[in-house]
């Protein structure tokens, strides 16, 4: 991708966000529920309710609203949770990091699993495990985190608990943190009992998020190991006695490596939309969790927040791919 | 994508002669025959539910709250899969549950493959402003997390099975329009279409009758693809509390209900989320058969 490409794909990123923010800014204007009576005590007058509504600029009309709140965003700044009555950036920068350390650890767990399953699958081609092997993928593949949290709550937290069932860390150890990407500082400060906890909290959203993803790496990287294996170079390799495992590890991995990593920029976009739900399901205080909040609160401008941080990161993890994928295979521009 | 070439010799298929012709290699295909089966037999249940189902699924008896199922030690006689803690029969919960669920299955995703396709193929053939206006679109749907999306929308609508389905289609037109908009891109490109043109057809003859019936088999998997994930939406929706009012019986509110009360009897969750992963797993096996036994690169 040549410098021009990326302030090209630059520019139409800050245009896509653009949009979001635009789609997102009229939908929540229509939302029935009034936010403004979900604050009020009972007892309020309606020249209360009237300067409640001129503080939040609800007054207003829609482009105005939209103008002011948009040139606040560029500035950095979000607006007030009307349910937390807390500055929206504020907010999601405690949650955010929660949400990614998760992403992250299911984002690594989806490729170290898949990676090695499809080394594997590829040494036993041409015995009975192959084709076992392709069915049980095709079973993971079919699985959708949603329903793997749903089952991994009933197996890890039910009929074999071996996992802490909700939250992201013992209540008791949280207050020795000084940042929110706990699992990092527990790690960098040594502090092994917490980052045990961490984990242990983690396990089982970091499996339901990453056992979708494992398959797909399985499948593709699969794919293009067995084409690897057939090319030339493979084969002399073979010829001149190389073990199969240093051969699929040394010489068709690396050429087979490329439409697995783009595959999996995309996936990773879907995972970070997967969070939402996941998190949901295993209480677990990343953003995700709190967007449902908020939507069930009716607190718009912290849901604007969220949608729109959750718009950047995917925008950007897309412009990540496709500089990777340039970078690996400078020969085709890659076209989103 | 050289995989989707057909041979110019069979590619405009007439009409009339695709049934016979469809029907045979769907029929050696096993996973079509497995799934298409199941989900047959699932759209009978929820067609003659109240014929099937042992007991009314919304008729509470709180001195039979959470029985466990018949299996289990101090079952109650007749409470099969066990009941919920208002005393409701959990079998006739799950199988009024599937009436829902394809529901919102068929009518989500035949509505997202009606307007998805439209614009791809209006992408996909007419290029220029056309496509990218709706190229854009579609850049920008996909800025928001699906998930999230879909709960804000059916805040936005009130929620109610009308609205589930809306949001289902509003958020997933999108999966229609990429695919058919590379796939008529591709096709545009083949010789038969190069024919129709040269023969004089118009621009939109040649797009309903020569293009379209080549896109179709892609699409027919999509949508079995889509019925799935509909069916998961749904669930997801219920599960957050949005989809709908508690009185009617659905998966996604037996699981929700079902976890709060794990501790006190797992029947209330194992049995709607069984039910909910045989239904995915349907659709989906019958979409990547039907893909495998429609394509006519894959069939060699």
């Amino acid at each position: 991708m040549t410098a021009s490409d990326l302030l090209n794909r630059l520019f139409m990123a800050v245009l896509t966000l653009l949009g979001v923010a635009v789609i997102v800014f009229c939908l929540l204007r229509i939302v029935p529920g009034d936010p403004i009576a979900m604050m009020i005590s009972p007892s309020a007058t309606p020249a209360d309710i009237a300067a409640l509504r001129a503080h939040y600029g609800l007054d207003l009309g829609l482009p105005q609203q939209f103008g002011i709140w948009f040139m606040d965003v560029l500035k950095g700044n979000f607006g007030t949770s009307i349910s937390q009555r807390r500055d929206v950036m504020e907010l999601i920068g405690e949650r955010l990091p929660a949400t990614l350390e998760l992403a992250f650890a299911a984002l690594v767990f989806g490729v170290v699993a898949g990676g090695v399953i499809a080394t594997l699958g590829t040494l036993a081609r041409r015995t009975a495990l192959d084709p076992a092997l392709d069915f049980i993928n095709g079973l993971f593949l079919a699985v959708p985190d949603f329903v793997w949290a749903l089952a991994l709550v009933l197996l890890l937290g039910v009929f074999w608990p071996v996992f802490p069932l909700s939250g992201r860390i013992d209540p008791t150890l949280s207050t020795y943190f000084h940042t929110d990407f706990y699992l990092i500082e527990s790690l960098v400060t040594l502090n092994f009992s917490a980052f045990g906890d961490l984990i242990a909290h983690m396990v089982m959203p970091m499996l339901a998020l990453g056992l979708p993803l494992a398959a797909i790496v399985v499948r593709t990287l699969k794919e293009a190991l067995a084409e690897a294996m057939v090319q030339d170079y493979v084969l002399l390799a073979r010829l001149k006695g190389m073990s199969p495992l240093r051969l699929v590890l040394q010489e068709a991995l690396r050429n087979a490596v490329g439409p697995t990593l783009t595959l999996t920029g995309v996936q990773f976009t879907f995972m970070i939309g997967g969070t939402v739900i996941v998190e949901r399901i295993f209480s677990y205080p990343g953003l995700g969790n709190m967007a449902i909040d908020a939507v069930i609160n009716r607190d718009l401008p912290l849901i604007q927040g969220i949608v729109l941080t959750f718009g950047a990161i995917f925008i950007l993890v897309n412009i990540l791919v496709d500089l990777i994928a340039g970078w690996l295979n400078p020969r085709g521009a890659v076209h989103g | 994508m050289a995989e989707i070439v057909t041979t110019t010799t069979d590619a405009p298929v007439p009409l009339r002669s695709l049934p016979m012709k469809t029907i045979k290699p769907l029929l050696r295909e096993p996973r079509v025959v497995i799934a298409g089966g199941f989900l047959l037999l699932l759209l009978l249940i929820a067609i003659f539910a109240p014929y099937i189902a042992p007991k009314d699924p919304l008729e509470q008896d709180l001195m039979l709250g959470n029985m466990p199922p018949a299996t289990s030690a101090g079952a109650e006689p007749g409470y099969y899969l066990g009941t919920d803690d208002l005393g409701r029969d959990v079998l006739s919960r799950v199988l009024y549950g599937s009436r829902i669920a394809l529901t919102v299955a068929f009518v989500a995703a035949s509505l997202s493959a009606i307007i998805g396709t439209l614009m791809g193929l209006a992408a996909g053939w007419y290029g220029g402003w056309a496509d990218r206006i709706i190229s854009r679109l579609v850049d920008i749907w996909m800025a928001f997390p699906p998930v999230l999306l879909s709960v804000l929308l059916v805040a936005v609508l009130g929620s109610g099975l009308h609205s589930v389905i809306a949001a289902i289609v509003i958020i997933d037109w999108t999966r229609f329009c990429r695919v058919v908009r590379a796939e008529t891109m591709a096709q545009a490109q083949l010789d038969y279409v190069m024919a129709a043109e040269t023969i004089g057809f118009s621009r939109s003859h040649i797009l309903w009758r020569e293009i379209l019936p080549n896109v179709a088999p892609v699409l027919i998997a999509l949508v079995s693809l889509e019925m799935g994930i509909a069916v998961i939406v749904e669930a997801i929706l219920s599960f957050v509390g949005l989809s709908l009012s508690s009185d009617i019986p659905t998966w996604g509110g037996m699981i929700a209900q079902g976890r709060q009360m794990i501790h006190q009897g797992w029947w209330v969750f194992v049995f709607p989320l069984i039910a909910l992963f045989a239904t995915v797993l349907a659709f989906n096996q019958l979409g990547n058969g039907l893909r495998k036994a429609l394509d006519p690169v894959m069939r060699r």
